[in-house]
């Protein structure tokens, strides 16, 4: 059986783009892989780790559990879509001012998340910043360095 | 993962169609669960129904001063919604126990009632597990099994529900709408989920080709004397051992009515009415009362090998979830230490 591959339409990082894919392309896959994003990392693949994390109509989500069919129409944000006319986005500069990751594996995914986080407004405390970015893991553990660096940027917001 | 086709759903109706002309098919939602599941191969559907996109999405008010929770509220909406949170704050807390904010962006409502177990062996193909495969055996009996149940198993599934909404859902009473092809029908959250028996591999009493739709919580929402107290191995992002929906009516200092769920301890929320009866007419600060509705709700727990200590987790629980919901400082699900 080989299912019919499907034609969908992404905004991406603002631009609209085509795509044709099989039904269980993940958006994950479907950026990296057919768009050349590679911005967004696999990490885990289960939805465990948070190193796919992109916004999807602004919100975020675990690229690696979403079914690009599924999404057809959607408003997608990669990392590579946050700095604006070459200057990073302030969540970005402060991980850097903040040397907020070692290997920088997770750090796309940590970033996407941070973003949307602040502007979620449900996170104030730092004890709710760790809560609410939960769902991204650093195994080099810079936990401290991030939660630093999303206050920083909270503090620009 | 194993190829399968996509088609959407028009409509309720249309979903209802669509399942009943192919026995093999599922339908997706937020995907958190079925997607990765699919990846594990223990679900192969030939094919799914997406249903992200029917007018599932509301919160509503029922005209008896209840709430109306479409399917496809996502998990996240649900916890942050001010009616939620003015009324049902215990359920706003379970939400938001669960899961990371990513996975409760996508989740649904529906789809949370539906997610399956996470026993180590339902996941893996290799080894036998009724649930997955029935009549091969059950490998968490006598296996690695410090996060199955300890009520209501049976010799073919000590497996447990995983979901904190649920044991929210089971203390405030509420109602599971679904249609099918005759029709909608209301089921009482505490028939809505199966113990394991014999046919382990049925989690719910949905018949196949039914759609869940909405969820209805009743008017009366415990909004003053609460907790959801959910005991486990990390301090976030991690499944229950252990936890305990607890909410508490009370007449000046004397419990008028009460309601206790346990989760993370059976295939599904625990409720025992005898349990809040007995805590009927106590004293709001009597803890020896507190630990009878405990032993009464456990008293027919069994462990195995590795989980013989959540009898004494959950009868602690119990008792600090009661004393916290009567003291009205329900847990926090930021500041984790358990006070």
């Amino acid at each position: 059986m080989a299912p019919n591959k499907i034609s969908i339409e992404l905004v991406v990082n603002g631009t609209a783009r085509q795509l044709t894919v099989a039904p269980w392309t993940s958006l994950l896959d479907a950026l990296r892989e057919h768009l050349d994003l590679t911005g967004t990392k696999k990490g885990c693949d289960h939805g465990q780790c948070g190193a796919c994390t992109v916004l999807v109509d602004g919100r975020r989500v675990n690229s690696c559990l979403t079914l690009a069919v599924t999404k057809d129409g959607a408003k997608v944000t990669t990392v590579e879509g946050l700095a604006a006319n070459g200057t990073l986005h302030p969540v970005q500069q402060a991980f850097i001012d903040h040397d907020a990751f070692q290997c920088g594996y997770c750090t796309s995914g940590q970033i996407c998340s941070a973003v949307a986080l602040i502007a979620e407004g449900k996170a104030k405390s730092p004890d709710e910043i760790r809560e609410l970015m939960s769902g991204n893991i650093c195994r080099c553990g810079a936990y401290p360095n991030i939660l630093a660096a999303i206050q920083q940027a909270m503090g620009q917001s | 993962m194993i190829n399968f086709e996509y088609a959407r759903a028009n409509d309720v109706a249309d979903a209802v169609r669509q399942i009943a002309a192919d026995p093999k098919a599922k339908f997706i939602a937020g995907g958190t669960n079925l997607v990765d599941l699919m990846k594990e191969d223990v679900e192969r559907p030939s094919r799914l129904i997406d249903i992200s996109r029917l007018p599932l999405k509301t919160v509503e008010e029922t005209e008896d001063g209840g709430l109306r929770i479409g399917a496809l509220v996502p998990n996240s909406d649900l916890a942050y919604h001010p009616l939620v949170g003015q009324r049902y704050p215990m359920l706003a807390s379970a939400v938001l126990a669960g899961a990371s904010q990513q996975l409760r962006n996508m989740a649904s409502t529906g789809g949370n009632l539906l997610q399956r177990t996470r026993c180590f062996y339902f996941y893996d193909t290799a080894t036998p597990c009724n649930k997955r495969d029935p009549g091969s055996g059950c490998s968490a009996i006598g296996g690695i099994n410090r996060i199955n149940a300890i009520l209501g198993t049976s010799d073919a599934c000590i497996a447990t529900h995983p979901s904190d909404m649920c044991v929210a859902l089971a203390a405030l009473e509420a109602k599971v709408h679904v249609a099918g092809p005759s029709g909608e029908r209301a089921i009482a959250f505490a028939e809505f989920h199966r113990l394991p028996g014999d046919t382990p591999q049925r989690d719910t009493n949905l018949n196949p080709n039914e759609i869940v739709i909405a969820v209805e919580l009743p008017p009366k929402g415990f909004p003053s004397n609460y907790t959801y107290l959910k005991i486990r191995d990390r301090l976030s992002y991690a499944f229950a051992l252990v936890s305990v929906a607890a909410a508490l009516e009370l007449e000046g200092d004397t419990i008028k009515e009460a309601r206790l769920a346990l989760g993370g301890v059976a295939h599904k929320p625990w409720r025992d009415t005898a349990a809040e009866a007995g805590l009927r007419g106590q004293a709001a600060n009597n803890q020896a009362g507190f630990a009878q509705a405990a032993d009464l709700l456990l008293r027919d727990a069994r462990g195995y090998e590795h989980n013989t200590f959540k009898i004494d987790l959950a009868r602690r629980a119990v008792v600090r979830a009661l004393t916290q919901a009567a003291q009205g400082t329900p847990q926090s699900q930021s500041d984790k230490k358990i006070r």
